[in-house]
């Protein structure tokens, strides 16, 4: 193993492990804030118990979140830093803007909720945590900017002389149209997350209080958290179907060989290209010929990616010609370049995305049926359906990465077909030169383990707080500064 | 002006914010057995950083996506030659996150002792490495001609760094001290007071001989003495003010002096940004940095949001301006691990 490898496995699962947390930061901090505004405007106290319940899931989940995000932001310097060097003058843009307009709006306004609730007023401590939401959002943004230039890289010239990308349109990169439909599809991809967590614990504490008494005092307030979690999961899960046919069909036009990458689509096709439901072969690249698809749905390819039914969708094979004559047969070394990524990863990660965010949709249609009436209740089979979804828009998000990042392999930027071919770098030549191979792996061991030991932490800790329930609460009292009686504070590590 | 200067300018400023908030936070956390002692003074010392500490962090952040943005070649060069130091710092910061956030959230005995360690450590490594990554910026670090970093480890480990590391170790403590002075009540806020009149002495001493090294024998510019003298009349004058019981004026000192000596380190380097031991392969502010038209964008956002970050910072400072004390701690509301 080299480096290169090694490097690329590192920015792998750190960046995985961290999108493990994120979405549901994003989605679950406008969440609470939902429930923290409804307390504030109805007063009623199920939505202050609720808000510090799932608040209190947030904040376990937020630590993790930043710790792993920090780690990020240096990672580009130390393992990729040619690539730093060719992209540094765009890519860097975004990354500074994400750090001043987003990090500190919700580091600095967490701080607040998270201490306030003594200390201020009750509309400006509602205040802090939608500014703390609005932070979170405005963070993915970025970063999806960002990212996103790396799959289509505009706004930019190349400079021979320096022989770096250099940014000439700060609007364009800011409104690439691939972060347009990307950063939706993330979001939509948040809130589907989060309506999952916020919907199935409150279906397991449903079950677990209606076995107990039909009449508990808590169900109510369950019933509402539940529903509030179905209605997000419905309309976040739509959202995730329009934005990532819109995505498709972009990625038709700017990124085809991943396209069909996804399709396992070694040929192309007499006419309309069908969808693989199940394909076998050797996926992995070896031997692209022995795929053949098992189970297919005529031209619904064709559809996704033109929007056309008998739309003609390039094979493997062909795009491989085209890119070959286009971006060079051979790289610097003199070895012949391989366009195709790992079929066996982008194959299965782009059903697995699709497959398991259906879960959520039966849930949410669980949820709404067995709560249409007032009356408590719920059946215990729908705990289970609770507890196994749960990871699973978890799962489907994390695919949804590994496809779009392992589809744009072998290059780490690119090229844009319509824009310059001097911009685009293989994934090769973007790794440090001067990091041996001992220091990549010492780094990529020591993040695996750390990351594990936290990770179980996590789970150990967000297990435990969501069993124990919605806590109940005291009306938070703002403390006076001239009271000279100490009282202790409402929060404190 | 020249945007890269301007940009050199504002990283220094990024760095001075980072050096005089997290270099408290770090304080508090080295502190933290030391003046907390109990338990429930642990969490004392623990919770004057409670709301501030995150937001603190984030100044580390900006400034590494601001040498990204501004100066890709410094931010390339940087990183990858300082590897192992740097990882080790970000693991420190990753388990220090988490270890202030879960230490409570169990209320067992060996639970916490386990997290507490953590957070007293990650506040050690981190205090001493960023000052050993200092002084091998001010010295020169081994560059080829293609501006990479040709040394190893070790290199970056001779005297001049590791009394760098020692210089921000203690100036952390002492700055930390002061802090919990200004922040604690009680007979935490005593034994805060008696540490600190005796760690700002020490930071006096050892960053006096640091600073004169490093001005004397790596100082590209002249006009660094200026800086230098600066740092060391608010360094005399946080140990004085201690020693006066006047911990307000004594904080502000130390925050000047941070400036002071960040104004040293960067004017030490100028007009590099990265000296490299053969002047020749030096990364300078001209060869590193961006082109205009991306510096221009960056002046735009950074002279806009600035002032905006500075102020929602400042306000959660007012907001939570009140002194700790043992009273102030409610009792453990958090859970157990009991089986149920």
């Amino acid at each position: 193993m080299e480096a290169l490898e090694l490097a690329r496995w590192q920015f792998g699962v750190t960046t995985v492990y961290h999108f493990i947390l994120v979405p549901l930061t994003i989605g679950l901090s406008v969440l609470v804030a939902i429930l923290q505004t409804a307390w504030v405007r109805t007063g009623k106290e199920k939505y202050l118990r609720l808000t510090k319940f799932y608040g209190k899931l947030l904040l376990i989940n937020f630590a993790l979140g930043i710790a792993t995000g920090i780690v990020q932001e240096f990672q580009f310097g130390m393992n990729w830093s040619e690539y730093s060097r060719f992209v540094g003058d765009v890519f860097g843009a975004p990354l500074a803007m994400e750090a001043l307009l987003a990090f500190f709006l919700e580091s600095t306004f967490l701080g607040l909720w998270i201490f306030g609730w003594d200390r201020l007023p009750k509309r400006l401590h509602l205040a802090t945590v939608w500014l703390f939401s609005i932070g979170t959002v405005l963070s993915a943004y970025f970063i999806i900017a960002a990212n996103s230039w790396m799959q289509h890289p505009v706004g930019a010239e190349y400079n021979p002389e320096t022989g770096r990308a250099e940014m000439t349109d700060i609007i364009a990169v800011l409104t690439n149209n691939t972060t347009l439909v990307a950063f939706p599809h993330v979001i939509a991809t948040a809130f589907l997350v989060a309506g999952t967590f916020v919907g199935g614990i409150a279906v397991y504490w449903m079950v677990r209080r209606s076995r107990e008494d039909r009449q508990h005092a808590d169900l109510p307030m369950y019933r509402t958290a539940a529903r509030f979690g179905a209605w997000v999961m419905m309309i976040s899960g739509v959202a995730v179907i329009v934005t990532g046919d819109v995505q498709a069909k972009l990625m038709f036009e700017q990124q085809p060989i991943k396209m069909a990458a996804a399709e396992a689509l070694v040929e192309t096709p007499d006419g309309p290209a069908p969808f693989s439901l199940l394909s076998i072969g050797n996926l992995a690249g070896d031997d692209p010929g022995s795929v053949s698809h098992v189970i297919e749905i005529p031209g619904l390819t064709s559809y996704l990616a033109t929007g056309d039914w008998n739309g003609e969708v390039l094979g493997l094979n062909e795009l491989q010609e085209i890119y070959a004559e286009r971006y060079g047969a051979v790289d610097a070394n003199g070895d012949e370049i391989e366009y195709r990524p790992n079929l066996l990863v982008t194959y299965w990660s782009f059903r697995l995305m699709i497959g398991l965010a259906a879960f959520s949709a039966a849930l949410a249609l669980g949820i709404l049926w067995f709560t249409r009436k007032k009356s408590p209740g719920m059946p215990g089979w729908m705990k289970t359906l609770a507890l196994v979804s749960l990871p699973m828009p978890y799962l489907a998000a994390s695919f949804g990465w590994i496809f779009t990042e392992m589809g744009r392999q072998p290059f780490v930027v690119a090229p844009n077909p319509t824009g310059s071919d001097q911009i685009m770098l293989m994934t090769m030549f973007g790794v440090s030169s001067s990091v041996s191979m001992g220091e990549v792996l010492t780094s990529f061991v020591l993040f695996t383990v750390v990351y594990a030991v936290l990770g179980v932490f996590w789970f150990r800790l967000i297990q435990r707080y969501a069993v124990e329930g919605a806590p109940q609460v005291a009306e938070p009292a703002v403390q006076s500064d001239d009271d000279d009686t100490a009282k202790p504070m409402s929060f404190a590590y | 002006m020249d945007l890269a200067l301007v940009w050199f300018i504002l990283i220094a400023v990024l760095w001075t914010g980072y050096l005089v908030l997290e270099g408290f936070d770090f304080g508090v956390g080295m502190l933290m057995p030391i003046i907390g002692r109990s338990n429930k003074g642990r969490r004392v010392v623990l919770n004057t950083i409670g709301p501030v500490w995150d937001g603190n962090e984030v100044w580390l952040l900006t400034a590494g996506g601001a040498t990204f943005a501004a100066f890709p070649e410094w931010y390339a060069t940087m990183f990858s030659g300082f590897y192992l130091p740097l990882l080790i710092i970000l693991l420190a910061l990753i388990v220090r996150a988490v270890a202030i956030e879960y230490r409570g959230k169990i209320n067992d005995e060996s639970w916490r002792a386990r997290w507490d360690w953590v957070i007293i450590g990650s506040a050690w490594v981190p205090s001493i490495l960023w000052g050993v990554a200092f002084a091998n910026l001010v010295r020169g670090v081994n560059l080829d001609a293609d501006h990479q970093y040709a040394g190893n480890f070790f290199d970056l480990l001779h005297p001049f760094a590791l009394l760098g590391g020692l210089v921000t170790l203690t100036l952390f403590l002492s700055h930390g001290s002061i802090f919990l002075s200004l922040k604690t009540d009680g007979e935490i806020r005593e034994r805060a007071e008696a540490f600190a009149r005796k760690a700002s002495l020490v930071a006096v001493a050892v960053a006096a001989v640091w600073a004169l090294w490093a001005q004397l024998a790596y100082s590209r510019n002249a006009w660094t003495w200026g800086a230098l003298v600066v740092a060391a009349v608010a360094l005399i004058g946080a140990w004085v003010s201690s020693l006066q019981g006047r911990f307000g004026w004594a904080f502000a000192s130390n925050a000047v002096a941070i400036i002071g000596a960040v104004t040293l380190i960067f004017g030490a380097m100028y007009p590099n940004v990265m000296p490299a031991l053969e002047p020749a392969n030096s990364l300078t502010l001209d060869n590193a940095s961006s082109t205009d038209y991306t510096l221009t964008v960056m002046t735009w956002v950074a002279a806009i949001m600035t002032p905006v970050v500075l102020a929602y910072q400042a306000w959660t400072y007012w907001v939570f301006r009140r002194r700790l004390s043992l009273e102030h701690i409610p009792e453990h509301t958090e859970l157990t691990f009991l089986k149920r």
